[in-house]
C-alpha cells in the first residue's frame, strides 16, 4: 500500500503525514509538485500548509502543479485522495470538490485541539470510524471556513457528503458546521483539521486522528 | 502600452471579515460615512499596444479560470484609459 505524500513548496505538514502514512501501516512515497509522475503509489495526501505562500487565494496556483494533473486524472479514475487543510484549499480549487474555504469569521489565524464529530464512514479515509464518533485533533488555519451555494449545500447534505463537522461553538464560520466533505463517489475527501498531528498521544492530543490512514488500507484490502 | 484591470470581488452572498473589520474601523477614526464595506483585489496587466478582442478574450478565461474562484467571487476586465 504506497502512499503519496505531495511536498509544494510551502508545504508544511508533509512529514508529519508521511509518518502518520506509516504508523498507520502504509508506506509513504514522497511526491514533488514539478514531477509529473505518481511513482505507481494507490494513494495520495495533499497535505497542510502554505504552498505559494497561499498567493492569490490559497491552494489557487498549486492546484497548477505539474504533479495536480495527474492527481485529478487519477482522482477521477477512482484513485483515494485526502486534502488536509491546504490540501483542502487545493481540491476545492482543482474542483475535485466543491465550495471553497475562505477567511475565518473572526480574522484568528486559529491554533487548537478541535472536537469534531465523524458523520461518514463509507469513504476511502473514514472507515476505521464509526459514525457519530467523536475525535480530538489540531485544527490550525487562517481560511477555513467552508463556503459554497444553497445548492451545493442542499447536495452535499442530502447525498450524505459531509463526513466531519466541528462539535461546540462554530470555530471559523463554516457552513453547517462542515469540518470535512467527500466527493460522490467517496474517494476524494478534504478535511480542515489535522488528523496527522493525532497520531501518538506523545506528540498530539489524542491518537484519534489515526483513523484516517488506517481507513485507506482497508479500502485497498477490499 | 495599455493596461487592463481584472477587479474581483466576493459575491455578495459570502461573508466578507476583512471587508467588515474594515468597516468597523472607518468610525473609530471619525469616518462615519459607511454603511458597509467589500474588499476585493485588483489586477494591472500591462500589454504592449490597445488590446485587440482576441487579447481580451484571453484575459477573460484567464480571470476565469486562475484570477477569480467562480464558486465564491465575480470578476470585471476592462482596459484602463
Amino acid at each position: 500500500m504506497r502512499v503519496g505524500v505531495i511536498t509544494f513548496p510551502g508545504t508544511l505538514d508533509d512529514r508529519d503525514a508521511a509518518r502518520a502514512v506509516n504508523f498507520g501501516g502504509g508506506e509513504s512515497v514522497a511526491l514533488w509538485h514539478a514531477d509529473a509522475d505518481l511513482k505507481n503509489v494507490d494513494a495520495v495526501i495533499l497535505p497542510g500548509g502554505f504552498s505559494y505562500g497561499d498567493y492569490l487565494r490559497c491552494g489557487a496556483i498549486s492546484r497548477f502543479a505539474p504533479v495536480m494533473k495527474l492527481v485529478i486524472e487519477a482522482a477521477e479514475k477512482g484513485m483515494p485522495v485526502l486534502g488536509i487543510c491546504n490540501g483542502f484549499q487545493v481540491l476545492c480549487e482543482s474542483h475535485l470538490l466543491p465550495g471553497a474555504l475562505t477567511r475565518n469569521s473572526d480574522l484568528h489565524f486559529l491554533c487548537r485541539d478541535q472536537e469534531i464529530e465523524i458523520t461518514n464512514n463509507t469513504t476511502a479515509w473514514t472507515s476505521s470510524f464509526a459514525i457519530g464518533e467523536k475525535i480530538t485533533i489540531p485544527l490550525k488555519n487562517g481560511e477555513g471556513s467552508f463556503q459554497c451555494d444553497d445548492q451545493t449545500l442542499a447536495a452535499l447534505e442530502s447525498e450524505g457528503r459531509v463526513i466531519a463537522r466541528y462539535i461546540g461553538e462554530n470555530p471559523n464560520g463554516s457552513r453547517n458546521l462542515i469540518a470535512g466533505i467527500s466527493n460522490a463517489r467517496g474517494n476524494v475527501v478534504g478535511l480542515m483539521p489535522h488528523p496527522e498531528h493525532a497520531i501518538d498521544p506523545l506528540t498530539g492530543p489524542s491518537a484519534q486522528g489515526l483513523g484516517f490512514f488506517t481507513s485507506i488500507l482497508n479500502a485497498m484490502v477490499k | 502600452m495599455a493596461t487592463i484591470v481584472v477587479e474581483v470581488m466576493l459575491k455578495p452572498e459570502i461573508l466578507d471579515p476583512q471587508g467588515n473589520a474594515v468597516a468597523s474601523a472607518l468610525p473609530r477614526l471619525g469616518f462615519t460615512f459607511a454603511q458597509s464595506v467589500r474588499q476585493g483585489k485588483r489586477f494591472e496587466i500591462i500589454i504592449e499596444a490597445e488590446p485587440t478582442p482576441e487579447q481580451l478574450a484571453e484575459v477573460e478565461k484567464a480571470a476565469e479560470v486562475l484570477l477569480s474562484n467562480p464558486v465564491i467571487e465575480t470578476y470585471v476586465v476592462r482596459v484602463e484609459k
